[in-house]
């Protein structure tokens, strides 16, 4: 009884370890195939309008709300103590340690993850993938390896945009609206916020997001089981294992950036 | 002939295959003859898919060898296995165009990636092929805006694309009207003889497969039950050979997924 709780228990452990490891093959077989720059440039810049310049909307609009939010909460507690030409450092140090990478990095999972996941599901389960392997044309290196790269620039890129729109709208807020002082706002902000310490540990994170829900997403498609329920399975587990993976590392990476 | 030259294109030995405990094949073996025409003809779901793709080497056998060109394609590198498949074709059973490209871009998929052409020339080489199976007017049509037979005749003419050495035709003639099932008939009979390329053709359609097959396998059962030249398989004997060839119900090869007993499922399990 307990043997076989433990028999399965390994089991699991073990299906688990196993799922990494041949999602890590396969993408070392994507990435460091040789590149052919020729045919492989045109199908990374279409990725990086699907993947990246399409999400364009969903990340300013969430970063100009958020930024906007972020400043009439913290005005509320700042002004109590009279310390609300703060509000500058708060709103900007929040977004770009915080909230830029670790947002985009759930909107990125939602919007251009499961995208990404139903697309090569689809293609796999359509024959698509099939039909290029018997063309002698490795699907991981024609299919899988631009979408990768592409998420891999994306992100980034996306998160500087989502706090820098996040800024702006803070500074909506606070200065146009709540009248903080606009020379203040930014002056401090400017003096608070570092450029190693902050924008860089940001970007990292962001850079570390971005491997790891675009790579969720692949293997996620790449393996769905080739039928509708499938594929919606696989969809769904790209969500929600790709929202988990970057809360879980935001805090693992927070630790060792600022923790000590 | 003499021995030297190998007269087979594609040679099976001794392959078993099984999915999960279902043994699909055991200890089969089959030759493909070069510069001809073969077809494969079996029940539906008996493997011949399958076989197909062990060939391709997408699946690997559970024993036996595949000796393609004399390659033996279950022990090749991904490498060199990619390397063996530039120089064979799959016509998949589902067509299979890449849906986020025109008709024209699927049919110039593999030529663009595999040579260096201009896109002049690489645009006669598709329309050429484009005519050949009737769909040059169709050029600019997405893969959904084709009718079922006609995406199929547009991946006939993606699986042409490159004159490979060895095509194999997953049930081709599918979904076809008389008039498009003759020209598919011809082509394949053309582009065998034309450009000596050796051709594996699976299908239901026994008289279209008995007017161009120079050599006929049928499998049921996990092995070959007859093989010969269309000639010789009319006049075979086997009650299991004539039963696929006039396409009777009842008979030695089994019409349904092994299942148990019909009436005592309808009954409950009541024996
Ligand atoms: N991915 C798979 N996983 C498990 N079993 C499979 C899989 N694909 C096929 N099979 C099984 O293998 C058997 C052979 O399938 P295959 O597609 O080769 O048949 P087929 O001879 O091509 O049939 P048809 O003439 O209907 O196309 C089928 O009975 C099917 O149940
Ligand atoms: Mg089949």
């Amino acid at each position: 009884m307990i043997l076989n709780m433990f028999q399965s228990v390994g089991e699991a452990v073990f299906d688990r370890f196993a799922g990494v490891g041949r999602a890590s093959i396969m993408l070392f077989g994507a990435l460091f195939g040789i590149p052919n720059f020729r045919k492989g440039f045109p199908l990374f810049v279409k990725q990086v309008y699907v993947v990246g310049v399409q999400s364009l909307t969903i990340i300013m609009v969430s970063g100009l709300f958020i930024g906007m939010v972020l400043a009439l909460q913290g005005y509320t507690v700042l002004v109590d103590y009279g310390a609300e030409d703060s509000l500058g450092p708060m709103v900007g140090l929040s977004l770009l340690r915080e909230l830029g990478p670790v947002v985009t990095g759930l909107l990125f999972a939602g919007r251009a993850g499961s995208a990404l996941t139903a697309e090569i599901g689809l293609m796999k389960s359509t024959e698509q993938l099939s039909s290029m392997e018997m063309m002698a044309i490795d699907p991981l290196r024609r299919v899988v390896a631009p979408r990768f790269w592409a998420g891999l620039f994306c992100m980034p890129l996306l998160a500087i945009i989502f706090s820098t729109i996040g800024i702006f709208g803070g500074h909506l807020v606070g200065v146009e609206w709540l009248g903080i002082d606009a020379g203040n706002f930014w002056s401090i902000m400017q003096s608070k916020v570092d450029l190693v310490d902050d924008v860089f540990n940001g970007v990292i994170k962001s850079i570390v997001f971005a491997i790891v829900v675009t790579w969720i997403a692949l293997y996620k498609g790449y393996n769905a089981i080739p039928t509708a329920d499938g594929i919606s399975k696989a969809t769904t587990d790209t969500v929600v294992q790709a929202s988990l993976a970057v809360l879980g590392l935001d805090f693992v990476l927070t630790v060792f950036m600022f923790g000590g | 002939m003499p021995e030297s030259i190998p007269q087979y294109s594609v040679e099976i030995e001794q392959l078993s295959f099984s999915r999960g405990d279902r043994p699909i094949y055991t200890d089969i073996n089959m030759r493909f003859p070069k510069g001809k025409v073969t077809a494969i003809m079996g029940p539906s779901g008996i493997g011949k898919t399958t076989l197909l793709r062990l060939i391709g080497g997408q699946i690997k056998p559970d024993s036996g060898s595949i000796v393609f060109r004399g390659h033996n394609i279950p022990t090749l590198g991904r490498k060199k296995l990619y390397q063996v498949r530039q120089d064979m074709s799959m016509l998949f059973q589902s067509g299979a165009l890449f849906t986020d490209m025109s008709v024209f871009d699927n049919v110039a998929f593999a030529i663009r990636e595999h040579t260096k052409l201009p896109e002049d020339i690489i645009r006669t080489m598709v329309l050429l092929k484009l005519e050949a199976v009737g769909l040059r007017g169709a050029r600019d049509l997405m893969p959904h805006e084709l009718s079922g037979g006609m995406a199929r005749r547009a991946a006939l003419a993606r699986a042409i694309a490159l004159d490979p050495k060895l095509i194999m035709y997953d049930e081709p003639f599918a979904g076809q009207d008389p008039i498009s099932m003759g020209v598919i008939v011809r082509l394949i009979k053309q582009l065998n003889d034309s450009l000596g390329l050796t051709s594996i053709v699976v299908s239901h359609d026994v008289p279209e497969v008995m007017s161009i097959a120079d050599y006929v396998y049928i499998i049921a059962d996990q092995r070959v039950i007859g093989k010969g030249t269309p000639k010789e398989l009319l006049i075979n004997e086997s009650p299991l050979v004539q039963q696929f060839m006039q396409g009777l119900p009842d008979g030695p090869v089994p019409f349904h997924y092994k299942a148990e007993d019909y009436h005592c499922e309808l009954l409950g399990g009541i024996k």
